[in-house]
């Protein structure tokens, strides 16, 4: 082999090898039976105010499945106590930074309720739109997800997402938020805060089968999402919602 | 102008020239190869690999893959019943039916692919009161204790069984569940009034609370007894029931529990 002849293939040899591999992966792929095919599944949660008892057993059964930091304010999930009084004031507390002490009694209440919160899995995600890197995206069956490879940590999304789901991971330094379990519910399971929920408040299921929980659940009850004007379409839909709750 | 300005650029390109010239001659050729090295990887960049090479969708779907390989923490809720059928038949029963086995028990995978891995057991007063203890803002009727006056020191399990939890023995007292009524109405002219004289409590009532109530006072009559004009009760004020709100029961005006003081 001349030198000539060595430069010409190695050039040749590169993209070629690229494009080989590709169309093993591609072949690879083929759907085996019963392999899970994203195309088929749209995924959203339902949660029920008015079944909500707040013992953050969600929050906990969260962080034990995703590794997220024990710390306070750390939480893929988080569940909110507003307070209304009858003068008109709301107060709104996350019940996690209070898990230790007993909650304080309030006097003059007109009505108070617990609203557990998640990322909404919008259909049209702000945070998605403002990534300088693309390293969030939302996959076909409907979960936003992020690439801790890609993101550089800027925040961007955290400061977009009007829903306030993002958190800057402490360990990892990138982006972070909840994932609906995506490695749970690709195996056909229910994420951990479903699972663990003692009174069945929170619904998880499959837009696109009619048989599903969720579908149920969006059909027996009266049906609102956070900040709808936003045109997010959130995917987590709420039940017995109250006009109070931002 | 013309004139002036001719020989104006003849000296402009001269000068150039004369720059170039002054160039040493290897850093020409180094720009000739930086030249051949930037068209190089742009000619492979935008031409030679396939658009598939930089496609999104691959760092996408190794994300997913990345994803999905997590390690899963808690088993699920019908996996259980495999080995622990009793008390998941138990559990069904009772009024904890809704409560998953992970919920007290915690996460259990490892359990199921060793079973010497025991979950952690999550017992005693400070779990079960995430639940159970008094709070406002949970809803009507879920069963809610005050910690720090019911059975104090006492382990829950010693009377309740957690996975068919009813009460020992049903409560003589009403307050022992409507405790916000009755703590209401001990400050109210009727405090003295017992529950049971305007309330019919079925015996059933007990068992089902939900599906069997007691009755609430269906005419106005009843409160009358005390409250209308020609009642000799000398401490309850007084109406006349042919004029005052005669198409209402008193009750959906006036709350019982806390009637206003006149």
């Amino acid at each position: 082999m001349n030198r000539r002849k060595f430069i010409k293939n190695a050039i040749l040899f590169f993209p070629a090898a690229g494009v080989f591999r590709h169309l093993l992966k591609d072949a690879q792929a083929k759907p085996g039976n019963g392999k899970y095919d994203p195309a088929n599944h749209l995924y959203g949660m339902g949660v029920d105010i008015g079944k909500c008892i707040g013992c953050g057993l969600c929050i906990e059964a969260c962080k034990k499945e995703n590794n997220v930091p024990k710390e306070p304010f750390f939480c893929r999930t988080w569940v909110e106590r507003y307070v209304i009084k009858r003068d008109g004031s709301v107060t709104v507390v996350s019940i996690e930074a209070q898990k230790e002490k007993p909650r304080a009694e309030e006097t003059d209440v007109l009505r108070s309720f617990f609203v557990p919160k998640l990322c909404n899995q919008c259909e049209n995600p702000p945070c998605v739109q403002v990534c300088p890197v693309g390293a969030t995206f939302a996959t076909e069956d409907g979960v936003v997800l992020v690439d801790s490879k890609r993101c550089i940590g800027c925040r961007y999304c955290i400061q977009a997402c009007p829903y306030g789901a993002r958190y800057l991971h402490p360990e990892t330094r990138t982006a972070d938020k909840c994932t609906f379990c995506y490695h749970r519910i690709v195996k056909g399971m229910l994420p951990a805060c479903v699972e663990v929920c003692p009174t069945q408040a929170r619904i998880f299921g499959d837009l696109k089968s009619m048989a599903s929980r969720l579908v149920r659940f969006t059909r027996i009850n009266k049906i609102h999402v956070l900040k709808p004007h936003l045109n997010t379409e959130p995917k987590v839909y709420y039940a017995e919602l109250d006009g109070e709750v931002r | 102008m013309e004139k002036n300005r001719l020989p104006c650029r003849s000296v402009v390109t001269e000068k150039m020239k004369d720059m170039l010239k002054r160039i040493p001659e290897q850093i020409k050729r180094l720009a000739v190869v930086i030249a051949v090295i930037i068209t190089g990887v742009v000619a492979i960049r935008y031409f030679i690999l396939p658009s598939s090479l930089t496609d999104g969708r691959f760092h996408r779907q190794s994300t997913v893959e990345r994803e999905t390989a997590k390690n899963i923490v808690f088993a699920g809720a019908t996996i259980c019943g495999n080995c622990h059928g009793d008390k998941a038949e138990k559990k069904k029963a009772g009024y904890h039916k809704t409560v998953n086995c992970e919920t007290c028990h915690g996460p259990a995978q490892s359990h199921i692919e060793n079973p010497a891995n025991k979950p952690a057991m999550s017992g005693g007063r400070d779990f079960c009161v995430f639940c159970h203890a008094y709070d406002q803002s949970r809803p009507t009727g879920f069963p809610q204790i005050n910690p720090v006056l019911h059975n104090p020191l006492k382990a829950c399990i010693t009377c309740h069984n957690p996975h068919d939890p009813v009460p020992p023995q049903t409560p003589r007292e009403c307050s022992a569940c409507h405790a916000q009524i009755a703590s209401i109405k001990t400050v109210s002219p009727h405090a003295l009034i017992g529950c049971t004289s305007c309330h019919n409590v079925p015996e059933k009532h007990k068992v089902s609370p939900r599906s069997v109530r007691p009755t609430k006072p269906d005419t106005r009559e009843f409160c009358g007894k005390c409250h209308r004009k020609e009642s000799d009760r000398k401490d309850a004020p007084k109406i006349d029931l042919a004029t005052h709100g005669e198409r209402f029961l008193c009750w959906e005006c006036h709350y019982p529990h806390r009637p206003e003081r006149m």
